[in-house]
């Protein structure tokens, strides 16, 4: 198999948690990243799934570099991320790029659309005035606005926009890939399929591949090539796509299924209604941390932590009913 | 399923008055509510949906908005003729509202018993053990785990999901006719807010309850309503029977909205339909239909003139030049 773009190893972020202020004693860990292996090819996409506090966003800030693991490691291209500094780290925020959720908060306010995007033009060393001047003109273009509309200002544009200007300064420095966290979440409904779509055509022209975090189920569906899902800092459920869907192989994948919403008042699934809530991660569950919640736990799932293991042909679960 | 009517809205135009100048968010809107019916409100931020809901509560802005015509009909009496007091006494007890963020609905400082007993003590007054009583029998049925000790927390003491049960709990405790909705479960994740929809469905059932719910979401939509209400820019374009609609929608803001959003079913390949161009802002208002500028099938006269309502099926309504010659 050829190298990935993107691969993670055994990636662990533990936060130290701890009581008093001057002789600070460490008394735990919050473990918001557990143990996860996965990649991203060239021109693909992958999507990450989970509730609030399953470790998503960490990942992506790990990923950035705007955190530092643990433990394990992260490879952009067979080379460790880990140890570049200067001439290398300005390459790689070049190459990997992000668009977060909210466009109200992501664009700086102060600067014109035009500065914003240079931004990282700058950072990155990228050419001359005008050449920078004319990669912003390009990538306005490109996002489906006007090279004109580089003089106005954030607070003049809409949230689809916004979202768009936002999507243009991850792409000026022609990143490989391009962390998506909630791309859509915070748009107008009438709004998101244009930025998905948008995306997808991106993603077609420029090969470039995509990290997308998302809690909808249908979105991930309609735009990732593999999903992986994650409980608690762990990834629990992870394949293809199409094959995670369809044959579906963790509880908790299921439970992620039967809760997005119908798309028609007679289609509505057989529901499975998970008991209480995701457990802190300060003290996750001993042995499989779903059992807590899973309908089908048996004597075994509190004791014993089920491995991540290939349960179908390129589907990955970490189930003891799949043993 | 469902009886007599218990709320009606008839032609509410709802203003905001600013220094520049005056903004018709609710434009002219008019639905009912049967009880033991789940009627949704669907529509965009910024359509008027949550104004509306105000509207009906009496509790808009003020001085800034107010309600400049129309009338809220609550078991044939008109809420908008009601003085300050009086609405005092229906609000909670006739009618009740559960907001979107439990994290600002409810008083920090305060325990959850407190802010339970605070509305049940306004409407039925009585001695600490019977208001008590009732606190804890109101959070049974919200299905809080072990009520007697949540009482004594405070609100950061529980998760998102548990203090949207307390807002819930709040709201029925009085034994309410309708209960306002607007977006309980946005701030929730996936497998929370499947808790919290069978709650309400539960609940409403077991009560005859009539729901106004408010959302953007067509999936919640499907789930939970009977009757659904499509918004766009301060006035409802279509309204029917939720399989009607979903089935065979009339206006282009319904079918494009529905289309847009990708469905779980089946993996459709490629693009998605999309509507073009941005929702209006209310200080600029299209003359005519206010969805003209982005309705592909529009004409000169959805630019100039707004529709007339069309029915086009028991009790499914669209505004919609378009459906002229068919009605």
């Amino acid at each position: 198999m050829t190298e990935p773009l993107l691969r993670v190893e055994s990636l662990h972020r533990h936060f130290p948690y701890t009581r008093g202020i001057l002789f600070a004693k460490t008394i735990g860990h919050v473990k918001a990243v557990d143990g996860i292996d996965f990649s991203v090819a060239t021109g693909e996409t992958l999507g990450l799934v989970g509730e609030s506090g399953c470790g998503k966003t960490t990942t992506s800030k790990l990923i950035l570099r705007l955190d530092e693991p643990t433990s394990g490691r992260i490879l952009l291209q067979g080379k460790s991320i880990h140890d570049m500094q200067g001439e290398a780290l300005r390459e790689y925020r070049s190459l990997v790029q992000a668009v977060f959720q909210d466009p109200w908060s992501s664009l700086n306010s102060r600067m014109s659309v035009g500065r914003i995007i240079a931004e990282t033009l700058v950072v990155t060393k990228w050419g001359s005035r005008r050449d920078i001047d004319q990669r912003v003109a390009e990538v306005l273009v490109e996002v489906g606005m006007r090279p004109e509309q580089a003089q106005l200002f954030p607070h003049e544009f809409s949230g689809g926009q916004r979202q768009r200007i936002a999507l243009a300064s991850a792409l000026a420095s022609k990143p490989k890939l391009i962390v998506l966290d909630e791309p859509v979440s915070a748009l107008d409904v009438s709004i998101r399929a244009q930025i998905l779509n948008l995306l997808q055509d991106i993603q077609e022209r420029d090969k470039v591949a995509f990290l997308l975090i998302a809690h909808n189920l249908a979105t991930v569906r309609h735009m990732a090539h593999q999903t992986a899902v994650m409980y608690l800092g762990q990834i629990v459920d992870y394949a293809p796509t199409e094959e995670l869907f369809s044959n579906v192989l963790h509880p908790y994948t299921k439970a992620l299924l039967s809760a997005v919403l119908p798309d028609h008042p007679d289609s509505q699934t057989d529901e499975l209604v998970l008991a209480g809530e995701v457990p802190s991660p300060l003290d996750p569950p001993s042995g499989c941390r779903f059992h807590t919640r899973c309908p089908y736990v048996m004597p075994k799932c509190s004791q014993e932590e089920p491995a991540l293991r290939e349960a179908a042909p390129g589907h990955f679960a970490a189930c003891h009913l799949n043993t | 399923m469902s009886g007599d009517v218990v709320l009606e809205v008839r032609d509410l135009h709802t203003h905001f008055f600013l220094r520049r100048g005056v903004v018709k968010v609710v434009d002219g809107v008019s639905f009912s509510l049967r009880q033991g019916e789940v009627l949704g409100l669907v529509g965009e931020s910024g359509s008027g949906k949550s104004v509306t809901a105000l509207s009906l509560m009496r509790l808009l802005p003020q001085p800034a908005a107010r309600t400049v015509h129309g009338e809220v009909l609550l078991e044939g009496e008109n809420l908008l003729t009601k003085s300050t007091g009086e609405m005092r006494g229906i609000r909670g007890r006739k009618i009740s509202m559960i907001l979107q963020d439990p994290q600002t609905s409810l008083n920090p400082v305060f325990t959850i018993g407190d802010q339970l007993r605070e509305s049940i003590a306004k409407h039925y007054p009585g001695d600490d053990k019977t208001v008590m009583t009732r606190v804890i029998e109101a959070l049974r049925k919200v299905k809080l785990a072990a009520p007697e000790t949540r009482i004594h927390q405070y609100p950061h003491q529980m998760s998102g999901g548990m203090k949207q049960r307390v807002v819930g709990a709040i709201a029925i405790s009085c034994g309410p006719r309708v209960l306002i909705a607007d977006e309980p479960t946005t701030a929730l994740d996936v497998t929370i807010q499947l808790q919290y929809l069978k709650l309400l469905k539960e609940l409403q059932q077991s009560s005859d309850l009539a729901i106004l719910f408010i959302t953007h979401d067509f999936g919640i939509v499907a789930k939970m309503c009977d009757r659904v209400a499509v918004m766009y820019a301060g006035r409802i374009v279509e309204t029917g029977p939720v399989r009607q609609v979903f089935d065979n929608p009339r206006h282009p803001y319904t079918q494009a909205l529905i289309a847009s959003v990708p469905k779980m079913k089946k993996q459709q390949a490629g693009r998605l339909p999309t509507i073009e161009g941005q929702p209006p802002v209310f200080s600029d208002l299209p003359p005519g239909c206010r969805f003209a500028p982005r309705c592909p099938l529009a004409d000169e006269r959805c630019r100039t003139t707004y529709p007339s309502s069309f029915t086009v099926g028991a009790e499914h309504t669209a505004d919609c030049w378009r459906l002229e010659a068919a009605a």
